[in-house]
């Protein structure tokens, strides 16, 4: 299996302004002094070895969507926020004309998590086949929602894709396209979903948008059950473990920390924070995942678990 | 959890020792609440000496953080004082440094709260 992230980013996405641009350039070119970089490859090999990745790249800011490779030769993604457009130019440049088939499991409705499905080329094109997942009652509606006017102008019944909208129960399995998957019910503001998907002998959970009330011992070891063994977990840390817990109570989100201490109390192997918050810089994020790091050494008992941080952009193996 | 209490001119100093975690948190916290409940009056203080915190988790964070919340609302203030360096370290991750006003020892936190207090710490 191979996970590979094209949204990282929650609420909304974000950019690089200029002036991040041109000080991270000026960064760059300090730390470069007196390297004798006269070629492209001398340069590109600085900067992936020597340059910390907040100055030689970027965590990037499209919102929520997380694509499995699972081996099947159907699609399987997670959420479609504004990294479903260059999902979708992946799928067109992959598929070379032929029609594909992809399966949508969503988290939520909310905004950031379907934004860019109006933006998912292959739903324009005839002969795909659109599988969308989801625990919501109100699934189809809110894509069709969506594309209602004044919000956008062409509207969903004009797309080009065979749709189908599947509903699916928290806690029950199901096998789609050769993978088992199963959504857990998450505390957040309208209800979301984390999945579980299994395929090959490897694990991927994909929960985001998911408050844990540290109070509540059942709902912490029916995390650890979730989370049990997995190869991968994908998990929302967008606030500091402080935020969430005063002045961000109830708003739905989770922290390093707790993230660290449900991997670690279910064998996790690796923990990937994700749903970064929109007002961090690449700096701020890269310091949280050097903190987390540090974090799961102090509390280490058995494995290491691995902690990496999501980047649009970045694949893992499993 | 052995949760330790000494008073100095109507400040209290509770000492927690051992490991704060998932598993003894709301213990932790139930045994917090009657110096909460008796500190209900303006200007009483309490100081969380953790010089003999080994460990605090993410749960026992939030004990600190609920009981903060509920001596402000009373008038009164929690402070924190003697931090070994793993739990400092972890104030610092968790961003709970920036949430309460942490002092290097009992006696220093006590003279933030009031100088009856650090007169009768002193005399011992």
């Amino acid at each position: 299996m191979r996970v590979r992230f094209w949204g990282t980013r929650g609420s909304i996405p974000v950019a690089l302004t200029w002036r991040d641009l041109r000080d991270r350039i000026a960064l760059a070119l300090v730390a470069a002094n007196g390297r004798a970089l006269d070629t492209l490859e001398k340069a590109h090999a600085f900067a992936e070895s020597e340059l910390p990745f907040s100055i030689a790249a970027t965590y990037g800011g499209h919102s929520p969507c997380v694509e499995l490779e699972t081996g099947s030769a159907s699609y399987f993604i997670c959420d479609m926020g504004s990294g479903a457009r260059p999902f979708g130019a992946h799928v067109m440049a992959r598929q070379a004309g032929a029609p594909a088939r992809v399966n949508v499991f969503m988290s939520h409705l909310h905004w950031d998590h379907m934004m860019g499905f109006p933006f998912f080329v292959p739903a324009w094109v005839p002969g795909t086949q659109l599988r969308v997942h989801g625990c919501h009652p109100d699934l189809e509606a809110a894509f069709v929602r969506q594309q209602e006017p004044p919000g956008f102008p062409v509207g969903f019944s004009r797309l080009g894709a065979g749709f189908e909208f599947v509903q699916l129960e928290p806690g029950k399995t199901v096998e789609v396209d050769g993978v088992r998957v199963t959504p857990k019910h998450q505390l957040h503001g309208g209800d979301s979903y984390g999945y579980r998907f299994e395929a090959g002998g490897r694990s991927v959970i994909y929960s985001t948008d998911s408050e844990h009330k540290l109070e509540d011992t059942t709902e912490t070891h029916d995390f650890v059950d979730f989370f049990r063994d997995a190869d991968l977990v994908v998990f929302d840390s967008m606030y500091s473990l402080a935020e969430a817990v005063s002045v961000k109570e109830d708003w739905g989100h989770s922290s390093n920390m707790v993230g660290v201490e449900l991997c670690q109390m279910a064998g996790v192997k690796h923990l990937v924070l994700f749903h970064h918050e929109p007002a961090y810089d690449d700096a701020a994020i890269e310091r949280v995942l050097s903190e987390t790091r540090r974090f799961e050494e102090l509390t280490r008992e058995g494995a290491p678990l691995v902690v990496s941080s999501a980047y649009d952009g970045l694949e893992i193996a499993l | 959890m052995e949760l330790v209490s000494r008073e100095y001119a109507g400040a209290v100093v509770l000492a927690p020792d051992g490991r704060l975690d998932h598993d003894n948190s709301e213990a932790f916290r139930a045994a917090l609440q009657p110096y909460l409940d008796a500190a209900a009056r303006p200007q009483r203080g309490i100081v969380l000496d953790l010089s003999r915190l080994a460990y605090v988790s993410s749960a026992g964070l939030r004990c600190f953080v609920l009981a903060a919340k509920q001596a402000k609302a009373q008038g009164g203030r929690i402070v924190i004082a003697g931090m070994q360096p793993v739990v400092a370290e972890i104030f610092q991750i968790s961003r709970f440094n920036l949430v309460f006003d942490i002092f290097a020892s009992v006696r220093d936190a006590l003279a933030a709260l009031s100088a009856e207090a650090t007169a009768a710490f002193d005399r011992g």
